[in-house]
């Protein structure tokens, strides 16, 4: 009995090239010459290829539907299993047609190595350029380069020479370097399982030899610990921690630490059932534990050993690979799937797209279906990542577009805001807030006549502000006065009250992480200092100054004719005095700039008081 | 980790994320070796409960010993044990060849029983190596309401990375088997100590290598009557899995048209 076979875990390769370059017919002749086809399979490959008036037609060993073999085409992925006196191993047919990509995609992610076939007349066209670097993008690193067909050239070993040094080239630009570079014909069984005497120049391995020479994929045990949480099970009184360990060990009395949340608890238990208890458990293993004291965990929790960095990031910058039908822009908002988490994330940039036939990027505006890209993202929830060179598995995700799989990502670099971020008083650290919405919050305070313009140059700039994804809103004093400020009338006490009331909200607002432009009369300075005090760094006092003559003239609200008619008591610039900003941050004339040029302003000012550049990577570590 | 513990820990992973994910789940129970397997992992996925409802397609033309191992599982292993009735051959698509049609009871028992049960999940223990259209699948394979899978017109599935959205109407199969081999399952069997039905042992030199109805699957010439003699069977072996399989065998396309149309 074959034991020895049998016990040892399969190899798993998947076989990849341009279209008829004689994948299908390779796996046929694998199979066979291997002896791994069943009884009664040839005579039924036979029998189709008779029927369809062909000659005996190996792809259909693989070929299961009625579609593929009348078109002869490969249609999605599939998977067959044959064995070596070596190993078992599982064979990944991948389609090489380009708009199968997302199948190819599918078959190869899986794969511990890769054949990659070129048909020696046509050498490496595109897509078999394609596939090598989506293979490399994969994370397959082992690759063996059949040279078929070349039966077709007489066994020439120049014209072999040509395509290998061709294919090697570009393998070894994206870092890799084949195993073999093989000439074979499949058609005829030449150099698969065994050689073929008349070719003396060939002095390599066969392909059954070159498969046999792949190393399997090893867990990564030795990395830093990676336990992302799938579920959280509560069987009877247990609590239990259910996930996959994808990288790193975790042993009975470790103190684990669950990012993003950080909170920290010692591991009493790994439980499991029909099975001996366990102390100790390593990457690739589903486990279950329990916590010595009772934690917030949930899925998409990140559990790595306490002491030890993982990377908590808002913004990330990742190659991806796009595979659905529309082109993705900047502004799009996507679901990114990393371990066991799920994110809103929007695409900030499009950095470049990766032309595949000669590895040069270039900008893009957009990034089209099948295409490289580098694109930054940012994330609405902290992503608990890793650069994908260092640990693959938590440092790639696929990007989900409504109910679909649209792409996929590597993460090749990110700012991390993960390890120092501790809020006070509140579970989210205003740094936070601000990594989130992609500006910090902050009080625009206008002040200024009624008629100098504050609530039209208030709502242009919610307007503006909103368009560019900004969490904002006005206060306006109108408005105000008929809820917070309810009560109140005009006199100084009555203003003064009212003006704190508003403060104190937008205050509130402004630690939500919101911008928020209160838009008020607001004639007192010591009322308006007081204002200040209130909302500390984050208020900024805006002028919005036009002389008397211009605000009377426009008098929007017909309210100065009633105050120069003695109905308003009280009204500023005529019957009360408005006192003008000593030094207010900004001054904007809405006397002298039209409506566009004050808006701008004002506009300039915000983006550099709270937008994306003030909030500098120093402020996260405070 | 031996290459069993891998093929475990995937299963388990895959269950626990349909668990997570899908709303309202049930597992089909053929009460084959492969769905033994399966609730055995269900049982390791969740500390020892299967914790959705465990449905049989039942035609009535089960085999005596598969009712009496039914019945005695489902009491041992407190599962919640559904028996789904299949209709009539009669109602079958008279198109099909006759022994495609006796299969094609159990598509229409699992449409009635997703119908009627408004699951969105299902598990269903099938394996790539066992046939050549099963290789095809994915491990989260969506389907349209009656059960139709569009082989051409499959999600991307990568990195442990499973579809687990779906539109209005729609339910979707779940694989946890799709990367074992049948080899794999008997290792397995023996390893966990798995209970199986005796009908697998070989008795007057025949044994059943896959079980199904009585009228439409046949036991094959095998002397394997112990799991070790039926793993020393399987690693030499030339003949296909299925080769008792009436239905597989009966056209070229009989049991791509049956798959096609919702089998699983």
């Amino acid at each position: 009995m074959d034991t020895h076979n049998t016990s040892k875990g399969q190899l798993r390769i998947v076989i990849v090239g341009h279209v008829d370059h004689g994948k299908s017919t390779l796996i046929g002749r694998l199979l066979h010459d291997t002896g791994s086809l069943p009884d009664g399979k040839v005579a039924q490959v036979h029998e189709m290829s008779r029927k369809r008036g062909m000659p005996f037609e190996w792809s259909f060993v693989m070929d299961a539907l009625q579609a593929e073999r009348d078109q002869g085409i490969t249609i999605d992925t599939t998977q067959i299993h044959f064995k070596t006196a070596q190993r078992p191993y599982v064979i990944i047919d991948a389609p090489g047609h380009a708009e199968f990509l997302r199948n190819m995609v599918t078959g190869a992610a899986g794969a511990d190595a890769a054949l990659l076939v070129i048909d020696v007349r046509e050498g490496a066209l595109e897509q078999s350029r394609r596939h090598a670097y989506l293979l490399h993008l994969l994370g397959v690193r082992q690759v063996a380069v059949v040279v078929n067909k070349m039966d077709q050239v007489g066994f020439n070993a120049f014209r072999f020479d040509g395509v290998a040094g061709q294919i090697t080239r570009y393998l070894e630009e994206l870092g890799i370097r084949p195993t073999a570079v093989i000439p074979v014909s499949a058609r005829h069984g030449d150099f698969i399982v065994s050689r073929t005497e008349e070719v003396d120049w060939y002095k390599g391995p066969t392909v059954v030899e070159a498969v046999d020479a792949f190393e399997p994929a090893r867990a990564p045990v030795d990395q830093p610990l990676r336990f992302p949480v799938q579920d959280v099970y509560k069987p009877d009184d247990r609590r239990i921690i259910a996930g996959r360990i994808e990288s790193g060990r975790l042993r009975v009395g470790d103190t684990l630490r669950f990012a993003p949340d950080n909170t920290t608890a010692r591991v009493v238990s790994i439980e499991g059932w029909s099975a001996a208890p366990a102390i100790a458990a390593a990457a690739g293993q589903s486990i279950g534990i329990t916590l010595d004291k009772r934690v917030f965990v949930e899925r998409g929790h990140v559990a790595v050993l306490d002491g030890t960095p993982v990377g908590t990031a808002y913004r990330l910058t990742v190659r991806l690979f796009w595979l659905a039908p529309g082109t993705l822009a900047v502004g799009r908002t996507l679901t990114l799937k990393l371990a066991t988490a799920e994110h809103r994330v929007t695409v900030e940039a499009i950095e470049s797209v990766v032309d595949i036939e000669d590895l040069s990027t270039a900008p893009a505006k957009a990034v089209r279906r099948n295409e490289v890209a580098e694109v930054v993202l940012r994330s609405r929830s902290p992503v608990v990542l890793d650069r994908a060179d260092v640990l693959p598995r938590t440092g790639r995700g696929v990007l989900v577009d409504g109910h679909d799989v649209v792409g996929g990502c590597i993460v090749l670099d990110y700012e991390d805001t993960g390890a120092n971020l501790h809020a006070v008083g509140h579970a989210v650290a205003p740094a936070e807030r601000a990594a989130v919405n992609g500006h910090a919050g902050g009080i625009l305070w206008l002040t200024g006549l009624s008629g100098s313009g504050k609530s039209t140059l208030a709502l242009g700039l919610e307007r503006t502000l909103f368009k560019r994804g900004w969490q904002v809103f006005v206060l306006d004093g109108d408005g105000i006065r008929k809820g917070l400020g309810a009560g109140l009338g005009f006199s100084p006490d009555d203003r003064a009250e009212n003006i704190r009331r508003v403060a104190e909200t937008a205050k509130l607002f402004a630690d939500a992480g919101m911008v928020v432009i209160a838009s008020l009369v607001s004639p007192a300075r010591t009322d308006r200092e007081r204002a200040r005090i209130i909302g500390g760094a984050a208020f900024h006092e805006v002028h919005v100054a036009a002389d008397l003559a211009i605000c009377e003239a426009r008098d929007p609200k017909g309210l100065y004719s009633k105050a120069r008619a003695g109905e308003i008591p009280a009204f500023t610039g005529v019957s009360a005095p408005y006192e003008e900003p000593e030094a207010p941050e900004l001054s904007v004339d809405t006397g002298t700039l039209s409506q566009v040029e004050a808006l701008d302003r004002l506009l300039a000012y915000a983006v550099g008081a709270f937008g994306n550049g003030a909030v500098s990577r120093e402020d996260f570590a405070i | 980790m031996t290459d069993l513990d891998q093929l475990e820990s995937q299963s388990v992973y895959i269950l626990r994320e349909a668990y997570n994910r899908i709303d309202k789940l049930a597992l089909l129970w053929s009460i084959g070796k492969d769905s033994n397997v399966l609730l055995w992992l269900c049982r390791k996925a969740f500390f020892g409960r299967v914790p959705f409802p465990v449905v049989q397609l039942d035609t009535a033309m089960e085999l005596p010993e598969v009712y009496a191992f039914r019945d005695r599982i489902a009491r041992e292993w407190e599962l919640d044990l559904k028996v789904e009735q299949c209709p009539p051959e009669e109602a079958m698509d008279p198109t099909l060849p006759p022994l495609t049609r006796a299969a094609a009871r159990k598509t229409e028992g699992l449409r009635n029983l997703l119908r009627d049960g408004g699951y969105q999940g299902v598990f269903v223990g099938i394996r790539r190596d066992e046939q050549a259209t099963r290789a095809k699948e994915r491990i989260f394979s969506p389907r349209t309401l009656d059960g139709a899978w569009d082989v051409k017109d499959q999600p991307a599935e990568f990195w442990d990375h499973y579809k687990t959205r779906f539109a209005e109407g729609t339910h979707v199969r779940i694989h946890p088997l799709l990367h074992w081999t049948e080899i794999d399952i008997w290792r397995y069997s023996k390893r966990e100590e798995i209970p199986i039905v005796p009908l697998y042992f070989a008795r007057d030199g025949q044994r059943y290598r896959s079980l199904g109805e009585k009228n439409i699957t046949f036991p094959v010439a095998s002397h394997a009557a112990t799991i070790d003699d039926i793993i020393a069977e399987l690693a030499v072996t030339r003949v296909p899995e299925r080769a008792g399989r009436a239905m597989d065998n009966e056209s070229e396309d009989s049991f791509e048209r049956l798959r096609s149309a919702g089998y699983m």
